[in-house]
C-alpha cells in the first residue's frame, strides 16, 4: 500500500500523524441548482481524529456522504489510499474499509443488540447461504469467530447488560453506543461518525467522548467526526476542518481554528456597520 | 492440621484433592471463562513470583481495589503468598475517601481494577508519597500513561513465570513463614461513625471461622457461589476466600455489576448470601411483574402463593444435608421424582373435577348447576397432608419452580441475610418457595459469624443462635458482647480504639442492644446501642425499629426517624423509585424524575397511610409507644453513598444526615406545613451540583397514650 507523502505533524498529546488515508480534492457537490459543497480539499490522515464543524446547513453531512462513496461529488475526486476512488455501490466502500453512524440513529430496532452489531461483521462473512442455513462446519466455524469478535466489541463498549435486548427497548444514550459498536465491528480503516452526541446528557457524552479516544487509541482506527458540541470537537480532534455555505473557512489544529476570524464570524455572526 | 493454618497452605492442599475440578469463573466475552484449582494456582504463583521480583517486603500493605474478578482475589492470596498484607478497598470510593485509607495503611503497593481506580490513585499519588507500584488488571485506555511506577498485572505475572528459578526458594520460605498468627487480611469498617478502622484479622480468625460456619451448614467442595459483594466487605472476603477455600467450591464471578441478575440465573448458585435489599428489589421486581401479568397467570401465582405460605416449609425445602456431598445423581432422580408428582397431580385434580362436572350435569337441570360449586377431591382418597404434598408439588411446577429459575435460586441449599433486619413478608416470601433463607448476625470485628439460624429453626425476628465456638453475653445496658476465635486481632495504628472495642478476656462490644429469647436462646437485635435514647419525657426512643418497620413496605426505600431529646418523633421518607414509578405509571401519573414523583400528593397521601399503620403497629408495643412518627416528609433526593448519607454498605449515617438537612429537622419541628430547601449533591464523578425544592410536611395520625393502653390490655 503506498501512502501519499505528506509533511508529519505532531499532535497535541506528542503522536506523530503521517500518512494519507484519504485525500479530497477540489470537490464540489450540486443537487441541481443548489451548490452543497463548492471546491473543498483536505486530507485525512493515519490515526488521527478529524473533526468537520460548521453552522446549521453548512454541507457538513454531505461532505461526510461524500467521503462514504454515497454521494458523488460532481466535480473533483477522492483518492483513498493513494489511489483515485471510482464511483462505487455502498457495500463496495464497506469491504475497502469505510464505516458509519448515522446522525438518526439507524439500527435494527427489532434485533437484539448482539445481533446489531453481527450484522456490522456481514462484508466479512465468506460462508454462502446454503452452508449457513445448514450450519456446516465452516459456517459454524466463521460464527464462532465473528461471534468472538463481537463480544470483544461489547466489552469494550461496556454494553454487556444489553447484549439480548432488542435495542427499540434501549434509552438513546446506548442506542448511539451500540450504533458505534456496529460500525466497529467492520474494522474499519476510516470510521465516519455523525454526530455521535447529539442529544445527550453531559454523562453520556463523556462516556462516547471516552469510547471514542479508545476507539482511535486501541483500534488504530481513523475517525473522521461531525460534531455540533464545540468542547467536545476541541478537546478530542486533533484537526479540525470548518465549513460554512458549502466552503471551507477553516483547516487546521483545534488551537489554531479557535483563533481564526472568519470561523468566529461564522459562529458568532458579523456586525454589519 | 497445623500445616494448613493459611490460605496458601489451604490452596496448596485443594490442588492436591481438587486439582482438576473448577475454582474460579468469570463471564467475559459472554462466555463462562473456567480456571481449575491447578490453573488458578498457577496464575497465583506467578503473580506472586511477580511482587517478588518488584521487590514486595514481608508485612507490608497491599491495597487491591476493584470490582469482584478472579484476578483480584488471586492477587490477595499472591500477596499472602509474599508474606504482605491484603487490604482490599471499596471501589466506588471517590478519592478523597481512598486517600484516607491508603495513607492510614502506608501501602507501597496499589492494586487497580482499572483506569478508573488507577486514576483515583493517581490523583491522590501527590499528597500520598509511600505509593510505589501502581498495578492494573484491565488494560483498556491505559497506553498514554506513564508507565514508569505502573504496570500490567499479565506483565507482572510473565515477569514472575521468567524468574521462577531464581525466586521459587524465596516463594516456598515466605509460605512456609505463615502461621496461625499471621496477619491474614486487613478490613476497613464502612465508618457508620467517623473515619474508617482497619481490622486485623489473622490467619486463625479467618480460617476457624470459615471452618466452623463450613461445618455448620455441611457446605461440600461442589458448592457454587456468586462472589458480587465488595471485596472490600468483610463477608466478601469470608465466603468467596476463607470458606471457598476451606470447602474448595467455585466462586462465580459476574460479567459486569449490571449482569449480576443474569449471571446469577445462569449459575444457580447452591450457596448464596445478600444484603435484605437484594431480596427486596428481586420481590419487588416479581410483583411488579406480576401486576402486568395476564389475568390467568395472576390467577394461579395468587393462588399457590397463598396455599404456599402455610405448606412452603414443610414441603418445600430442600433436603437438608447431614453431611458433605452427596453424588448429583440422586439429586436429579429426586428433581424429576418431585416434578412427575406435580404434573401428575394436577392432571388428577382436573380430571377429578371433569369428572365430578360430568355427574353434576347427568343429574340436576341446568339451574341448579351454579349451586354446586364446590370444588375438592371426589372420593377422599388420601389424607390432608398428603393432599397438601401432591399440591405443593403442583405448584412447584406451575408457579415456585419457574419463579425460581427466574431469580436464579433454583439450586440454592443455604442462603443467608445479614446487615439489616429483613421485612417479615419478605422473608417468609422466599421460605414458601422452597429457598432456605437464613438469617446470620455479625461484624467485620467477629469474622462475620456471631450466631446464625440452624435449619429447621428460622424465624424472620431473631438473629439465630451463637455461631460454633462463640461465646455471647448481654451487658446490663442491653449491649450484646462475644468472645471466639474470629474476634480480630486489633484495629491498625488504633491502639485507643482496640481498647475501648475489645477487653483484655477477649470480649467485643457489638454496639448493639439486643437479648435472648426465652425458651429457643435464640438472639433478638433491637437497635444500635448507642442509637437507643430518651425521649423527652423520658419514654424509651428505638429509631431503627421504626424505620425497619416503615422499610418493609416496598414504596418506602429508606426512611430517618428523629426524636431523641424531644417531645415526638419524626421522620425523612425515601420512595422506592421502581415501586412507585411503577405504581405512578398505572395510574396516569405523570413524572419526569425522583423529586417530582416524591412530591406528588398522592404519594404523600399512600406513604401518610403508611405511616399510620407503622404507628398502629409501634402503638401495641407499650415500651415503644412513644416511638409514633407525628409528622414526616418525603425528601427530594435520594439518600447517598457518594454524598455521604449512607455508608459504602448502604447504612444510614444518622448524624450526618441530621447535620445537613438541618432545616428540614427544624421545620419538622416547628409546626410549617412546607419548606424550601437547597442541597448540595456530588455526581459519580466527584463534581458538584444542587438541588433546590419545596418539601411539603404531613401530620400522621398516632395513637394517644390513653388509646395505646387499651390495645396493650
Amino acid at each position: 500500500m503506498t501512502m501519499a507523502s505528506a509533511e508529519p505533524y505532531v499532535t497535541e498529546d506528542g503522536r506523530t500523524i503521517r500518512g494519507v488515508v484519504m485525500e479530497l480534492k477540489n470537490i464540489t457537490l450540486r443537487f441541481g441548482g443548489v451548490v452543497a459543497i463548492k471546491d473543498i480539499s483536505f486530507d485525512i490522515r493515519e490515526g488521527e481524529i478529524r473533526a468537520i464543524i460548521g453552522p446549521n446547513g453548512a454541507g457538513k453531512s454531505s461532505m461526510l456522504n461524500v467521503i462514504s462513496g454515497f454521494y458523488t461529488p460532481t466535480e473533483g475526486e477522492v483518492w483513498f489510499e493513494g489511489k483515485p476512488r471510482p464511483k462505487m455501490r455502498p457495500y463496495k466502500v464497506a469491504q475497502q474499509g469505510i464505516a458509519r453512524t448515522f446522525q438518526n440513529i439507524a439500527l435494527f430496532s427489532g434485533m437484539s443488540t448482539l445481533d446489531n452489531i453481527m450484522t456490522g461483521r456481514i462484508t466479512r462473512m465468506r460462508t454462502g447461504l446454503f452452508s449457513q442455513a445448514l450450519w456446516m462446519g465452516k459456517a459454524e466455524r466463521e460464527e464462532t469467530e465473528h461471534r468472538a469478535a463481537v463480544e470483544k466489541i461489547i466489552d469494550f463498549l461496556e454494553i454487556q447488560h444489553i447484549r439480548k435486548t432488542p435495542v427499540g427497548r434501549l434509552p438513546y444514550g446506548l442506542q448511539k453506543r451500540v450504533e458505534l459498536g456496529r460500525a466497529l465491528a467492520a474494522e474499519p480503516r476510516l470510521l465516519l461518525l455523525d454526530e455521535p452526541m447529539a442529544g445527550m446528557n453531559v454523562e453520556e457524552k463523556e462516556d462516547m467522548s471516552r469510547f471514542i479516544l479508545d476507539v482511535n487509541d486501541e483500534f488504530g482506527a481513523t475517525i473522521v467526526l461531525i460534531e455540533h458540541d464545540m468542547g467536545v470537537v476541541m478537546d478530542l480532534s486533533d484537526r479540525v476542518v470548518v465549513m460554512d455555505y458549502g466552503k471551507k473557512i477553516g483547516d487546521g489544529p483545534p488551537a489554531e481554528v479557535r483563533n481564526n476570524k472568519e470561523v468566529i464570524d461564522a459562529y458568532l455572526g458579523v456586525s454589519h456597520d | 492440621m497445623d500445616e494448613l493454618c493459611s490460605v496458601p497452605a489451604l490452596l496448596a492442599r485443594n490442588v492436591r484433592l481438587y486439582g482438576g475440578k473448577p475454582a474460579y469463573r468469570e463471564k467475559e466475552f459472554g462466555i463462562w471463562q473456567c480456571w481449575t484449582w491447578a490453573e488458578a494456582n498457577d496464575e497465583i504463583r506467578a503473580l506472586a513470583l511477580g511482587l517478588l521480583a518488584l521487590g514486595i517486603e514481608r508485612g507490608e500493605h497491599v491495597a487491591i481495589i476493584g470490582r469482584n474478578r478472579p484476578a483480584h482475589y488471586w492477587s490477595m492470596v499472591a500477596a499472602q503468598m509474599c508474606g504482605a498484607i491484603p487490604v482490599p478497598l471499596y471501589q466506588d470510593a471517590v478519592a478523597e475517601e481512598m486517600a484516607y485509607v491508603l495513607d492510614h495503611c502506608g501501602a507501597r503497593f496499589v492494586i487497580c481494577g482499572d483506569q478508573e481506580q488507577v486514576d483515583k490513585v493517581i490523583e491522590v499519588q501527590d499528597r500520598i508519597h509511600h505509593i510505589e507500584h501502581v498495578l492494573y488488571n484491565d488494560k483498556r485506555g491505559m497506553r498514554k500513561y506513564d508507565h514508569r511506577q505502573l504496570n500490567w498485572l499479565a506483565d507482572i505475572e510473565a515477569e514472575g513465570r521468567a524468574a521462577r528459578i531464581r525466586l521459587e526458594p524465596e516463594l516456598e520460605a515466605r509460605i512456609a513463614e505463615l502461621t496461625w498468627e499471621s496477619t491474614c487480611v486487613m478490613l476497613y469498617t464502612s465508618g457508620t461513625t467517623g473515619k474508617p478502622k482497619g481490622v486485623v484479622l489473622s490467619n486463625r480468625n479467618i480460617i476457624e471461622t470459615a471452618k466452623a460456619s463450613v461445618a455448620f451448614d455441611n457446605l461440600g467442595q461442589d458448592e457454587e457461589v456468586l462472589a458480587y459483594l465488595p471485596m472490600a466487605w468483610v463477608g466478601d472476603f469470608i465466603f468467596s476466600i476463607g470458606q471457598a477455600m476451606v470447602a474448595g467450591f467455585c466462586v462465580n464471578c459476574p460479567e459486569s455489576p449490571e449482569t449480576m441478575m443474569t449471571d446469577l440465573r445462569e449459575i444457580g448458585p447452591t450457596y448464596f448470601f445478600a444484603p435484605p435489599r437484594i431480596f427486596e428489589t428481586m420481590l419487588t421486581n416479581v410483583m411488579i411483574r406480576m401486576e402486568d401479568a395476564g389475568d390467568l397467570k395472576h390467577a394461579i401465582f395468587k393462588h399457590f402463593m397463598e396455599f404456599a405460605k402455610t405448606t412452603g416449609e414443610t414441603y418445600g425445602m430442600p433436603r437438608y444435608r447431614n453431611k458433605q456431598s452427596k453424588p448429583t445423581l440422586r439429586r436429579r432422580v429426586r428433581w424429576a421424582f418431585r416434578y412427575a408428582m406435580g404434573i401428575g397431580f394436577a392432571v388428577e385434580t382436573i380430571v377429578e373435577n371433569a369428572v365430578r362436572g360430568f355427574f353434576v350435569r347427568l343429574r340436576h337441570p341446568i339451574e341448579a348447576r351454579k349451586y354446586f360449586k364446590a370444588r375438592g377431591p371426589l372420593l377422599n382418597l388420601y389424607p390432608q397432608p398428603l393432599r397438601d404434598y401432591f399440591n405443593y408439588r403442583t405448584g412447584d411446577v406451575l408457579v415456585y419452580g419457574p419463579l425460581k429459575n427466574t431469580l436464579g435460586l433454583s439450586r440454592i441449599r443455604v442462603a443467608y441475610t445479614a446487615g439489616e433486619a429483613i421485612g417479615p413478608e419478605i422473608f417468609d416470601f422466599y421460605r414458601s418457595l422452597g429457598i432456605n433463607l437464613k438469617q446470620l448476625y455479625g461484624q467485620t470485628e467477629a469474622s462475620v459469624f456471631i450466631t446464625q439460624q440452624p435449619d429447621g429453626e428460622v424465624r424472620s425476628d431473631t438473629v439465630g443462635v451463637p455461631s460454633p465456638g462463640v461465646e455471647l453475653k448481654i451487658a446490663e445496658n442491653g449491649e450484646v458482647f462475644y468472645r471466639s476465635p474470629g474476634t480480630f486481632v486489633e484495629y491498625y495504628k488504633n491502639a485507643e480504639s482496640t481498647a475501648s472495642t475489645k477487653d483484655p478476656e477477649g470480649w467485643v462490644a457489638t454496639g448493639d442492644a439486643g437479648f435472648f429469647e426465652e425458651g429457643t436462646g435464640h438472639l433478638r437485635i433491637i437497635d444500635r446501642a448507642k442509637d437507643v435514647g430518651k425521649m423527652a419525657d423520658g419514654r424509651l426512643f428505638a429509631p431503627k425499629y421504626v424505620e425497619n418497620k416503615l422499610k418493609f413496605y416496598p414504596d418506602i426505600l429508606e426512611a430517618v426517624v428523629f426524636g431523641a431529646g424531644r417531645e415526638m418523633c419524626t421522620a425523612f421518607i425515601n420512595i422506592d423509585l421502581t415501586a412507585v414509578g411503577n405504581w405512578a405509571e398505572r395510574n396516569n401519573i405523570a413524572y419526569a424524575s425522583y423529586q417530582e414523583l416524591a412530591s406528588h400528593p398522592r404519594v404523600l397521601d399512600t406513604i401518610q397511610a403508611h405511616v399510620e399503620e407503622v404507628n398502629r403497629s409501634v402503638a401495641e408495643d407499650p415500651m415503644l409507644s412513644g416511638c409514633q412518627i407525628h409528622r414526616f416528609l418525603i425528601l427530594h433526593k435520594e439518600l447517598d453513598a457518594d454524598d455521604g448519607e449512607l455508608t459504602r454498605t448502604r447504612k444510614v449515617r444518622r448524624n450526618i444526615i441530621a447535620e445537613k438537612f438541618d432545616d428540614l429537622v427544624t421545620a419538622l419541628y416547628d409546626g410549617s406545613d412546607s419548606i424550601y430547601t437547597e442541597t448540595e449533591v456530588t455526581y459519580e464523578d466527584g463534581r458538584k451540583g444542587s438541588i433546590k425544592a419545596t418539601l411539603q410536611i404531613r401530620d400522621a395520625k398516632v395513637i394517644g397514650r390513653a388509646q395505646a393502653g387499651q390495645v396493650a390490655a
